[in-house]
Protein backbone atom coordinates (compact mmCIF):
# COMPACT_ATOMS: atom_id res chain seq x y z
CA UNK A 1 0.00 0.00 0.00
CA UNK A 2 1.32 3.31 -0.60
CA UNK A 3 2.54 5.97 2.15
CA UNK A 4 -0.24 8.03 3.09
CA UNK A 5 -1.21 11.66 2.76
CA UNK A 6 -1.32 14.03 5.64
CA UNK A 7 -4.08 16.92 6.38
CA UNK A 8 -4.45 19.56 8.51
CA UNK A 9 -8.13 21.50 8.21
CA UNK A 10 -8.94 23.85 7.41
CA UNK A 11 -8.44 22.23 3.88
CA UNK A 12 -8.42 24.41 0.30
CA UNK A 13 -9.67 23.78 -2.72
CA UNK A 14 -6.14 23.04 -4.07
CA UNK A 15 -6.00 20.41 -0.60
CA UNK A 16 -8.69 18.38 -1.56
CA UNK A 17 -7.98 18.36 -5.26
CA UNK A 18 -5.42 16.62 -4.65
CA UNK A 19 -6.72 13.33 -3.13
CA UNK A 20 -7.67 10.20 -5.01
CA UNK A 21 -10.54 7.64 -4.59
CA UNK A 22 -8.15 4.93 -2.16
CA UNK A 23 -5.92 7.42 -0.87
CA UNK A 24 -4.87 6.61 2.57
CA UNK A 25 -4.90 9.96 4.80
CA UNK A 26 -3.54 10.78 7.91
CA UNK A 27 -5.55 13.96 9.31
CA UNK A 28 -3.92 15.68 12.27
CA UNK A 29 -5.21 18.62 14.29
CA UNK A 30 -9.00 19.97 14.67
CA UNK A 31 -12.24 18.38 13.33
CA UNK A 32 -15.35 18.56 14.42
CA UNK A 33 -18.35 15.97 15.87
CA UNK A 34 -22.15 15.77 14.90
CA UNK A 35 -24.43 13.18 13.66
CA UNK A 36 -28.37 12.98 12.91
CA UNK A 37 -29.60 15.14 15.53
CA UNK A 38 -26.84 18.28 15.48
CA UNK A 39 -27.31 18.06 11.72
CA UNK A 40 -31.43 18.55 11.91
CA UNK A 41 -30.15 21.96 14.46
CA UNK A 42 -27.58 23.06 11.91
CA UNK A 43 -29.52 22.80 8.70
CA UNK A 44 -32.43 24.36 11.02
CA UNK A 45 -30.71 27.43 11.79
CA UNK A 46 -29.43 27.93 8.04
CA UNK A 47 -32.73 27.73 6.85
CA UNK A 48 -34.09 30.34 9.71
CA UNK A 49 -30.82 32.60 8.73
CA UNK A 50 -28.82 31.99 12.19
CA UNK A 51 -25.09 31.84 12.66
CA UNK A 52 -24.00 28.15 13.40
CA UNK A 53 -22.33 27.77 16.43
CA UNK A 54 -18.80 26.00 14.40
CA UNK A 55 -17.38 27.86 11.08
CA UNK A 56 -17.67 25.11 8.74
CA UNK A 57 -15.63 26.90 5.76
CA UNK A 58 -12.66 24.35 5.25
CA UNK A 59 -13.62 22.08 7.79
CA UNK A 60 -14.29 18.30 8.67
CA UNK A 61 -17.33 16.61 10.18
CA UNK A 62 -16.72 13.55 11.77
CA UNK A 63 -19.87 11.50 11.84
CA UNK A 64 -19.65 10.06 15.14
CA UNK A 65 -21.39 10.02 18.50
CA UNK A 66 -18.46 8.97 21.05
CA UNK A 67 -18.56 6.63 24.72
CA UNK A 68 -17.94 8.75 27.60
CA UNK A 69 -14.41 9.36 28.15
CA UNK A 70 -13.39 7.42 31.31
CA UNK A 71 -11.12 9.38 34.06
CA UNK A 72 -7.63 10.68 32.32
CA UNK A 73 -9.07 10.00 28.89
CA UNK A 74 -10.42 12.53 26.23
CA UNK A 75 -12.99 10.27 25.05
CA UNK A 76 -14.25 6.69 25.15
CA UNK A 77 -14.86 4.50 22.19
CA UNK A 78 -15.16 6.95 19.23
CA UNK A 79 -15.49 5.20 15.78
CA UNK A 80 -17.72 6.46 12.97
CA UNK A 81 -21.27 6.28 12.37
CA UNK A 82 -23.38 5.10 9.17
CA UNK A 83 -23.29 8.22 6.60
CA UNK A 84 -26.67 7.93 4.57
CA UNK A 85 -28.51 9.52 7.52
CA UNK A 86 -26.57 12.70 7.22
CA UNK A 87 -27.52 12.38 3.60
CA UNK A 88 -30.15 14.74 3.78
CA UNK A 89 -28.02 17.75 5.25
CA UNK A 90 -24.61 17.05 4.00
CA UNK A 91 -25.44 18.96 0.26
CA UNK A 92 -26.08 22.24 1.92
CA UNK A 93 -23.05 22.32 4.11
CA UNK A 94 -20.95 21.25 1.19
CA UNK A 95 -22.18 24.41 0.05
CA UNK A 96 -21.74 26.49 2.73
CA UNK A 97 -18.06 25.18 2.31
CA UNK A 98 -17.63 21.79 4.45
CA UNK A 99 -14.50 20.35 3.06
CA UNK A 100 -14.42 17.09 4.52
CA UNK A 101 -16.58 13.90 5.96
CA UNK A 102 -15.64 11.45 7.96
CA UNK A 103 -17.84 8.23 8.28
CA UNK A 104 -18.83 4.58 6.89
CA UNK A 105 -21.30 3.21 4.47
CA UNK A 106 -22.33 4.56 0.50
CA UNK A 107 -23.66 8.06 -0.03
CA UNK A 108 -26.12 9.09 -2.05
CA UNK A 109 -26.52 11.25 -5.52
CA UNK A 110 -27.08 14.15 -4.04
CA UNK A 111 -24.43 14.15 -1.57
CA UNK A 112 -21.73 12.91 -4.49
CA UNK A 113 -23.01 15.59 -6.43
CA UNK A 114 -22.85 18.34 -4.00
CA UNK A 115 -18.82 17.02 -3.21
CA UNK A 116 -18.12 17.23 -7.53
CA UNK A 117 -19.22 20.45 -7.87
CA UNK A 118 -17.95 22.28 -4.70
CA UNK A 119 -14.83 20.06 -4.32
CA UNK A 120 -15.18 18.31 -1.01
CA UNK A 121 -14.17 14.77 0.14
CA UNK A 122 -15.90 12.03 1.85
CA UNK A 123 -13.62 9.61 3.82
CA UNK A 124 -14.48 6.66 5.87
CA UNK A 125 -12.83 5.34 8.75
CA UNK A 126 -12.86 1.80 10.18
CA UNK A 127 -16.43 1.33 11.56
CA UNK A 128 -16.59 -0.66 14.46
CA UNK A 129 -12.73 -0.23 16.08
CA UNK A 130 -13.93 2.76 18.41
CA UNK A 131 -11.14 1.60 20.84
CA UNK A 132 -8.30 1.91 18.17
CA UNK A 133 -9.79 5.26 16.62
CA UNK A 134 -9.89 6.65 19.85
CA UNK A 135 -6.29 6.33 20.50
CA UNK A 136 -5.61 9.28 18.02
CA UNK A 137 -7.93 11.72 19.78
CA UNK A 138 -6.15 13.71 22.32
CA UNK A 139 -7.98 16.10 23.35
CA UNK A 140 -12.40 16.67 22.77
CA UNK A 141 -14.59 19.80 24.10
CA UNK A 142 -17.66 20.34 23.91
CA UNK A 143 -18.58 23.17 21.46
CA UNK A 144 -22.96 22.91 21.04
CA UNK A 145 -25.67 20.97 22.13
CA UNK A 146 -25.06 19.78 25.33
CA UNK A 147 -28.17 18.46 25.90
CA UNK A 148 -28.02 15.89 23.14
CA UNK A 149 -25.81 14.06 25.09
CA UNK A 150 -23.61 11.77 22.49
CA UNK A 151 -24.67 13.39 19.72
CA UNK A 152 -23.61 16.87 21.32
CA UNK A 153 -20.86 18.57 18.24
CA UNK A 154 -17.26 18.49 19.89
CA UNK A 155 -13.95 19.83 18.93
CA UNK A 156 -11.68 17.02 18.90
CA UNK A 157 -7.69 17.23 18.43
CA UNK A 158 -6.92 14.43 16.45
CA UNK A 159 -2.90 13.49 15.79
CA UNK A 160 -2.54 11.13 12.42
CA UNK A 161 -6.23 10.05 12.51
CA UNK A 162 -6.10 7.21 9.60
CA UNK A 163 -8.87 7.45 7.00
CA UNK A 164 -9.61 6.34 3.62
CA UNK A 165 -11.00 8.55 1.05
CA UNK A 166 -14.17 6.95 -0.59
CA UNK A 167 -15.64 9.93 -2.77
CA UNK A 168 -12.91 12.36 -4.32
CA UNK A 169 -13.75 15.78 -6.14
CA UNK A 170 -13.54 13.68 -9.51
CA UNK A 171 -16.89 11.77 -8.63
CA UNK A 172 -15.09 8.45 -8.14
CA UNK A 173 -16.50 6.20 -5.59
CA UNK A 174 -13.99 3.33 -4.00
CA UNK A 175 -17.10 1.17 -2.87
CA UNK A 176 -18.22 1.09 -6.10
CA UNK A 177 -14.44 0.79 -7.41
CA UNK A 178 -13.54 -2.03 -4.62
CA UNK A 179 -16.97 -4.49 -5.52
CA UNK A 180 -16.08 -4.49 -9.20
CA UNK A 181 -12.73 -5.51 -8.61
CA UNK A 182 -13.23 -8.03 -6.44
CA UNK A 183 -16.61 -9.47 -7.18
CA UNK A 184 -16.82 -13.12 -8.64
CA UNK B 1 -38.01 -24.49 44.47
CA UNK B 2 -34.92 -22.89 44.74
CA UNK B 3 -34.83 -19.09 45.52
CA UNK B 4 -32.92 -16.43 43.60
CA UNK B 5 -33.43 -13.26 44.90
CA UNK B 6 -33.54 -10.92 42.18
CA UNK B 7 -30.42 -8.55 43.65
CA UNK B 8 -28.32 -11.21 41.73
CA UNK B 9 -29.79 -10.39 38.55
CA UNK B 10 -29.09 -6.97 38.78
CA UNK B 11 -26.06 -7.62 39.29
CA UNK B 12 -25.50 -9.96 36.67
CA UNK B 13 -26.73 -7.68 34.37
CA UNK B 14 -24.49 -5.22 35.21
CA UNK B 15 -21.10 -6.94 34.76
CA UNK B 16 -22.70 -9.21 31.40
CA UNK B 17 -23.37 -5.33 30.36
CA UNK B 18 -20.14 -4.01 30.78
CA UNK B 19 -17.85 -7.48 29.75
CA UNK B 20 -19.88 -7.78 26.58
CA UNK B 21 -18.89 -4.29 25.65
CA UNK B 22 -15.83 -4.69 26.09
CA UNK B 23 -14.40 -8.21 25.56
CA UNK B 24 -14.77 -9.63 22.53
CA UNK B 25 -15.66 -13.59 22.39
CA UNK B 26 -12.67 -15.58 21.82
CA UNK B 27 -14.75 -17.08 18.99
CA UNK B 28 -14.86 -13.96 16.89
CA UNK B 29 -11.72 -13.35 17.49
CA UNK B 30 -10.51 -16.70 16.04
CA UNK B 31 -12.73 -15.86 12.59
CA UNK B 32 -10.84 -12.52 12.55
CA UNK B 33 -7.80 -14.84 12.08
CA UNK B 34 -8.82 -17.24 9.77
CA UNK B 35 -10.23 -14.37 7.64
CA UNK B 36 -6.79 -12.11 7.51
CA UNK B 37 -5.90 -15.74 5.79
CA UNK B 38 -8.46 -15.91 3.65
CA UNK B 39 -8.68 -12.08 2.49
CA UNK B 40 -6.72 -11.06 -0.84
CA UNK B 41 -7.59 -7.51 -0.62
CA UNK B 42 -4.58 -5.32 0.75
CA UNK B 43 -7.10 -2.86 2.54
CA UNK B 44 -9.17 -5.49 3.56
CA UNK B 45 -6.65 -7.77 5.28
CA UNK B 46 -5.11 -4.15 6.76
CA UNK B 47 -8.68 -3.11 8.09
CA UNK B 48 -9.11 -7.03 9.80
CA UNK B 49 -5.67 -6.76 11.75
CA UNK B 50 -6.71 -3.58 12.91
CA UNK B 51 -9.82 -5.44 14.02
CA UNK B 52 -7.19 -7.90 15.74
CA UNK B 53 -5.73 -4.70 17.30
CA UNK B 54 -8.74 -2.97 18.14
CA UNK B 55 -10.02 -5.59 20.26
CA UNK B 56 -6.98 -5.67 22.16
CA UNK B 57 -7.15 -2.33 22.94
CA UNK B 58 -10.57 -2.65 24.28
CA UNK B 59 -9.66 -5.33 26.40
CA UNK B 60 -6.79 -3.76 28.03
CA UNK B 61 -8.24 -0.48 28.57
CA UNK B 62 -11.93 -1.62 29.47
CA UNK B 63 -13.00 0.53 26.84
CA UNK B 64 -16.10 -0.60 24.56
CA UNK B 65 -15.01 -2.22 21.28
CA UNK B 66 -17.14 -0.02 19.67
CA UNK B 67 -19.16 3.36 20.76
CA UNK B 68 -22.25 2.12 20.30
CA UNK B 69 -22.79 0.27 22.80
CA UNK B 70 -25.83 -1.07 21.50
CA UNK B 71 -29.90 -1.44 22.92
CA UNK B 72 -28.96 -3.76 25.67
CA UNK B 73 -30.81 -7.19 24.47
CA UNK B 74 -31.33 -9.41 27.52
CA UNK B 75 -32.18 -13.32 26.91
CA UNK B 76 -33.07 -14.99 30.16
CA UNK B 77 -34.11 -19.01 30.05
CA UNK B 78 -35.78 -19.04 33.56
CA UNK B 79 -35.87 -22.16 35.16
CA UNK B 80 -39.13 -23.40 36.09
CA UNK B 81 -38.46 -24.82 39.46
CA UNK B 82 -36.98 -20.84 40.83
CA UNK B 83 -38.61 -18.74 43.11
CA UNK B 84 -37.92 -15.17 42.19
CA UNK B 85 -37.73 -12.88 45.69
CA UNK B 86 -36.98 -9.57 45.91
CA UNK B 87 -38.95 -7.70 43.14
CA UNK B 88 -40.07 -7.52 39.99
CA UNK B 89 -37.85 -9.59 37.43
CA UNK B 90 -37.65 -7.27 34.39
CA UNK B 91 -36.81 -3.63 36.81
CA UNK B 92 -34.35 -5.73 38.29
CA UNK B 93 -33.15 -6.41 34.66
CA UNK B 94 -33.68 -2.85 33.39
CA UNK B 95 -31.50 -1.70 37.13
CA UNK B 96 -28.33 -4.06 35.89
CA UNK B 97 -28.89 -1.99 32.35
CA UNK B 98 -28.61 1.21 34.13
CA UNK B 99 -25.96 0.16 36.67
CA UNK B 100 -23.81 -1.43 33.62
CA UNK B 101 -23.86 1.32 31.17
CA UNK B 102 -23.36 4.16 33.90
CA UNK B 103 -20.62 2.60 35.54
CA UNK B 104 -18.53 1.11 32.64
CA UNK B 105 -18.67 4.45 30.89
CA UNK B 106 -21.05 2.93 27.49
CA UNK B 107 -22.79 5.03 25.33
CA UNK B 108 -26.69 5.83 26.31
CA UNK B 109 -28.33 5.11 22.73
CA UNK B 110 -31.46 4.60 23.75
CA UNK B 111 -34.42 7.39 22.55
CA UNK B 112 -38.28 8.20 22.02
CA UNK B 113 -39.03 7.56 18.54
CA UNK B 114 -39.82 11.03 17.57
CA UNK B 115 -38.54 13.49 19.41
CA UNK B 116 -35.36 11.42 19.35
CA UNK B 117 -34.92 12.57 23.70
CA UNK B 118 -32.63 10.05 24.91
CA UNK B 119 -33.62 8.08 28.22
CA UNK B 120 -30.27 8.95 29.63
CA UNK B 121 -29.40 5.15 31.21
CA UNK B 122 -29.84 3.12 28.63
CA UNK B 123 -33.40 1.55 29.24
CA UNK B 124 -35.40 0.14 28.53
CA UNK B 125 -33.65 -3.46 27.58
CA UNK B 126 -35.61 -5.31 25.46
CA UNK B 127 -36.11 -8.43 27.17
CA UNK B 128 -37.07 -12.16 25.96
CA UNK B 129 -37.95 -14.72 28.60
CA UNK B 130 -38.48 -18.36 27.95
CA UNK B 131 -39.45 -21.00 30.91
CA UNK B 132 -37.18 -23.80 30.56
CA UNK B 133 -36.66 -26.74 32.97
CA UNK B 134 -34.49 -26.70 35.92
CA UNK B 135 -33.57 -24.35 39.02
CA UNK B 136 -31.89 -22.07 37.38
CA UNK B 137 -31.03 -18.93 36.02
CA UNK B 138 -29.27 -18.13 32.56
CA UNK B 139 -29.00 -14.80 31.92
CA UNK B 140 -27.30 -13.75 27.95
CA UNK B 141 -26.92 -9.87 27.63
CA UNK B 142 -26.57 -9.28 23.79
CA UNK B 143 -25.57 -5.27 22.86
CA UNK B 144 -27.30 -4.42 19.56
CA UNK B 145 -25.51 -1.67 17.36
CA UNK B 146 -27.57 0.29 15.43
CA UNK B 147 -25.82 0.67 12.10
CA UNK B 148 -26.18 -3.26 11.45
CA UNK B 149 -29.80 -3.17 13.14
CA UNK B 150 -30.94 -0.95 10.44
CA UNK B 151 -29.59 -3.03 7.63
CA UNK B 152 -31.89 -5.84 8.98
CA UNK B 153 -35.41 -7.26 7.19
CA UNK B 154 -38.42 -9.39 7.99
CA UNK B 155 -40.59 -10.52 5.07
CA UNK B 156 -43.31 -13.07 4.28
CA UNK B 157 -42.56 -14.85 1.25
CA UNK B 158 -45.10 -16.91 -1.08
CA UNK B 159 -44.64 -19.96 -0.41
CA UNK B 160 -44.71 -20.71 -4.18
CA UNK B 161 -40.73 -19.30 -4.30
CA UNK B 162 -39.11 -21.94 -2.14
CA UNK B 163 -35.75 -22.29 -0.74
CA UNK B 164 -34.28 -19.89 -3.96
CA UNK B 165 -36.43 -17.47 -2.85
CA UNK B 166 -35.48 -17.32 0.72
CA UNK B 167 -31.25 -17.89 -1.00
CA UNK B 168 -32.07 -14.09 -3.53
CA UNK B 169 -33.87 -12.49 -0.41
CA UNK B 170 -31.04 -13.26 1.79
CA UNK B 171 -28.28 -12.39 -0.39
CA UNK B 172 -30.19 -9.09 -1.72
CA UNK B 173 -30.16 -7.79 1.46
CA UNK B 174 -26.71 -7.96 2.53
CA UNK B 175 -25.91 -6.46 -1.11
CA UNK B 176 -27.81 -3.67 -0.66
CA UNK B 177 -26.54 -3.09 2.94
CA UNK B 178 -22.80 -2.65 1.14
CA UNK B 179 -20.89 -1.31 4.02
CA UNK B 180 -23.35 0.32 6.18
CA UNK B 181 -23.69 -2.91 8.56
CA UNK B 182 -19.66 -2.39 9.23
CA UNK B 183 -18.71 -5.97 7.07
CA UNK B 184 -17.31 -8.36 7.96
CA UNK B 185 -20.67 -9.29 9.73
CA UNK B 186 -22.44 -12.63 10.67
CA UNK B 187 -26.09 -13.17 8.92
CA UNK B 188 -28.62 -14.38 11.27
CA UNK B 189 -31.28 -16.01 9.41
CA UNK B 190 -34.75 -17.04 10.52
CA UNK B 191 -37.15 -18.92 8.44
CA UNK B 192 -41.11 -19.68 9.25
CA UNK B 193 -43.01 -19.42 12.50
CA UNK B 194 -45.04 -15.80 12.10
CA UNK B 195 -43.92 -12.48 11.07
CA UNK B 196 -42.16 -12.12 14.91
CA UNK B 197 -41.06 -15.79 15.34
CA UNK B 198 -38.27 -14.95 12.28
CA UNK B 199 -37.17 -11.97 13.19
CA UNK B 200 -36.55 -13.53 16.99
CA UNK B 201 -34.83 -17.04 15.51
CA UNK B 202 -32.91 -14.74 13.12
CA UNK B 203 -31.35 -12.89 16.70
CA UNK B 204 -31.09 -16.11 18.63
CA UNK B 205 -29.01 -17.64 15.46
CA UNK B 206 -26.44 -14.70 15.87
CA UNK B 207 -25.38 -16.02 19.61
CA UNK B 208 -24.36 -19.36 18.35
CA UNK B 209 -20.78 -19.51 18.40
CA UNK B 210 -19.13 -19.18 15.44
CA UNK B 211 -17.01 -22.35 13.80
CA UNK B 212 -20.08 -24.40 15.15
CA UNK B 213 -22.00 -26.73 13.02
CA UNK B 214 -25.49 -26.23 12.81
CA UNK B 215 -26.87 -29.67 14.28
CA UNK B 216 -29.36 -29.62 11.03
CA UNK B 217 -27.68 -31.16 7.89
CA UNK B 218 -30.22 -29.17 5.31
CA UNK B 219 -29.34 -25.93 7.53
CA UNK B 220 -25.72 -26.27 7.48
CA UNK B 221 -25.79 -26.81 3.99
CA UNK B 222 -27.96 -23.95 3.55
CA UNK B 223 -25.32 -21.98 5.63
CA UNK B 224 -22.39 -22.94 3.48
CA UNK B 225 -24.22 -22.09 0.27
CA UNK B 226 -25.40 -19.07 2.02
CA UNK B 227 -21.54 -18.02 2.83
CA UNK B 228 -20.17 -18.96 -0.48
CA UNK B 229 -22.59 -16.64 -2.33
CA UNK B 230 -22.30 -13.25 0.31
CA UNK B 231 -18.57 -13.42 -0.10
CA UNK B 232 -18.67 -13.67 -4.02
CA UNK B 233 -20.17 -10.09 -4.26
CA UNK B 234 -16.88 -8.07 -3.52
CA UNK B 235 -18.02 -6.28 -0.68
CA UNK B 236 -15.36 -6.67 1.86
CA UNK B 237 -13.96 -5.72 4.87
CA UNK B 238 -15.80 -2.39 5.47
CA UNK B 239 -17.37 -2.40 1.96
CA UNK B 240 -14.15 -1.54 0.27
CA UNK B 241 -13.69 -4.47 -1.50
CA UNK B 242 -12.78 -8.08 -0.97
CA UNK B 243 -13.77 -11.43 -0.17
CA UNK B 244 -14.85 -11.44 3.32
CA UNK B 245 -17.98 -9.72 3.23
CA UNK B 246 -19.32 -11.96 6.23
CA UNK B 247 -17.43 -14.19 8.61
CA UNK B 248 -20.51 -17.13 8.95
CA UNK B 249 -24.27 -17.47 8.06
CA UNK B 250 -26.63 -18.78 10.68
CA UNK B 251 -29.36 -20.48 9.80
CA UNK B 252 -32.35 -21.13 12.49
CA UNK B 253 -35.71 -22.58 10.93
CA UNK B 254 -39.55 -23.66 12.59
CA UNK B 255 -42.18 -24.44 10.60
CA UNK B 256 -44.57 -22.23 9.03
CA UNK B 257 -48.54 -21.62 8.34
CA UNK B 258 -49.56 -23.35 5.07
CA UNK B 259 -49.73 -19.74 3.92
CA UNK B 260 -46.56 -18.38 4.85
CA UNK B 261 -42.77 -18.54 4.04
CA UNK B 262 -41.23 -15.43 6.53
CA UNK B 263 -38.07 -14.79 6.42
CA UNK B 264 -36.03 -12.56 8.46
CA UNK B 265 -32.16 -11.48 8.35
CA UNK B 266 -30.59 -10.09 11.30
CA UNK B 267 -27.55 -8.46 10.19
CA UNK B 268 -25.15 -8.01 13.14
CA UNK B 269 -21.53 -6.42 12.94
CA UNK B 270 -18.11 -7.77 13.86
CA UNK B 271 -18.61 -6.39 17.15
CA UNK B 272 -20.69 -9.34 17.56
CA UNK B 273 -20.88 -8.93 21.24
CA UNK B 274 -22.48 -11.15 24.08
CA UNK B 275 -22.02 -12.43 27.32
CA UNK B 276 -24.08 -14.94 29.29
CA UNK B 277 -23.78 -16.13 33.11
CA UNK B 278 -25.82 -18.71 34.79
CA UNK B 279 -27.09 -18.39 38.50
Amino acid sequence: MSDAIRLTPPLSDEDVEGLQAGDRVLISGTIYTGRDAAHKRLIDLIHSGEPLPIEIKGQIIYYVGPSPAKPGMAVGAAGPTTSYRMDAYAPELIRLGLKGMIGKGARGQAVKNAMVKHKAIYFAAIGGAGALMAQAIKKAELVAYEDLGPEAIRRLEVEEFPVIVVNDVQGNDLYEEGIKEYAI
Amino acid sequence: MREINTSQITAAIRDLCIKANTHLGEDVLAAFHKAIELEVSPTGKDILEKLVENARIAQEKGIPICQDTGFAVVFVELGQEVHLVGGDLKEAINEGVRQGYQEGYLRKSVCHPFTRKNTGDNTPAVIHIDVVPGDRIRLIVAPKGGGSENMSRVTMLTPAVGIQGVKDFVVQRIKESGANPCPPTIVGVGIGGTFETAALLAKRALLRPLGSQNPNAELASLEAELYEKINALGIGPQGLGGRITSLAVHVAMMESHIASLPVAVNVQCHAARHKEMVI
